[in-house]
């Protein structure tokens, strides 16, 4: 396969936590691009939007347990990804990951913007879906 | 005293019995609850003090006049939920003294550490009172400093201590711990000089960190 050795090379360690339907299909989306992948979910069966390829760990636990990260691989992790329901959890698991675990790149998911443009400022990297769903909408509303 | 303006997050056991407290103290205190039958049930019982609403919410936060707020204290039963008020009311409101509630003990530390100016873990304090109720336990947490990753706990050197009959400039003791006194019986407690020496069934109190407390334990009582 071409490009095989370079992947080697580029291969990093993502941890996501919350498989939902985003987590899952990020999972499987990184693993599938040759990465090594750790996915949280505090519900077993969240685990059933893995697709039967994923060769990644699945772990059940929450992630805004430090002994929980710990166990997830945290500490060799290049990138870690807060994405469950709750947009105080991912705040909190993302806060730890980088500010105790010191993870280089840390993505935070926030559905309500007010509270991203808080963490934002705060030096957390946060996307609020929300928002980028409602300019998209607007764009296209646009061009009716 | 001067009266403050004291903003409680969570309107359950905790919010309710430290509103009545405060209340009575002579201090201005606001609840916000996000239930509508706890809200009526705190306003029946307290009079008009509680706000309905979500108070992560810098909406919520701000009609509840955070900006004015002496003290942020949130108690709900998810600490997740408690370290975004207080963070949320410290940095985009300025509240000079945020306090959470941890539920989770592993957190107590782990929120200090994302600024939180002081953590109260309910575990933990229980533990700390088993520890001092039972006299034989080599050592024992007297006091955690706020905002600080300080804390003043007791040691008794006993006969098999491995510091016994050493002085303290003997000892290599971690950098940021200090014996502040001993306590001997039949004397005054006194601050120790770098050559005082431990004998057996003296009390120690010693000023540390959680990072250095057990490298403190094994050198003193092995």
């Amino acid at each position: 396969m071409p490009g095989t050795e370079a992947l080697k090379q580029n291969r990093k360690t993502i941890v996501i936590m919350g498989c939902g339907r985003v987590g899952g299909k990020l999972a499987a989306m990184v693993d599938a691009a040759g990465h090594k992948v750790t996915v949280l979910d505090i519900d077993a069966y969240s685990f059933r939007r893995l697709p039967p390829t994923f060769s990644g760990t699945a772990l059940i636990g929450n992630g805004t347990d430090e002994e929980m990260l710990r166990k997830a691989g945290i500490e060799s992790a290049h990138a870690f990804i807060a994405l469950t329901q709750g947009d105080n959890r991912n705040v909190m698991a993302a806060q730890i990951a980088k500010h105790v675990f010191k993870v280089p790149r840390v993505i935070c998911r926030i559905y309500d913007p007010l509270r991203k443009d808080i963490y934002e400022q705060l030096g957390l990297e946060s996307i609020s879906p929300t928002e980028v769903f409602a300019d998209l909408l607007f764009n296209r509303l646009e061009k009716i | 005293m001067k009266s403050l303006y004291i903003v409680i997050v969570g309107g359950g056991n905790i919010g309710y019995y430290l509103s009545k407290a405060l209340l009575n103290l002579g201090h201005e205190v606001l609840i916000i609850e996000r239930d509508v039958k706890k809200c009526e049930r705190l306003e029946d019982e307290l009079g008009s003090c509680c706000l309905r609403g979500d108070g992560c919410e810098t909406v919520v936060l701000t009609e509840a006049g955070l900006n004015r707020a002496d003290v942020l204290i949130a108690t709900t039963s998810h600490d997740e939920d408690n370290l975004v008020s207080c963070q949320v009311a410290k940095y985009r409101f300025k509240v000079p003294r945020t306090i959470a509630l941890v539920n989770n003990p592993n957190n107590d530390v782990t929120f200090r550490k994302l600024g939180i100016d002081a953590t109260i873990s309910v575990t933990n304090t229980i533990l700390e009172h088993v520890e001092q109720e039972i006299p034989v336990h080599p050592l024992i947490h007297l006091l955690t400093m706020s905002g600080h990753m300080e804390e003043v706990i007791e040691l008794l050197i006993t006969k098999d201590s491995p510091a016994l009959g050493k002085s303290i400039g003997q000892l290599k003791l971690p950098q940021d711990t200090t014996i502040a006194l001993i306590m001997r019986e039949g004397e005054r407690p006194k601050i120790p000089s770098p050559d005082a020496v431990f004998k057996e069934n003296d009390r120690i109190i010693a000023l540390t960190t959680p990072d250095s407390e057990k490298t403190l334990e094994k050198i003193l009582l092995s």
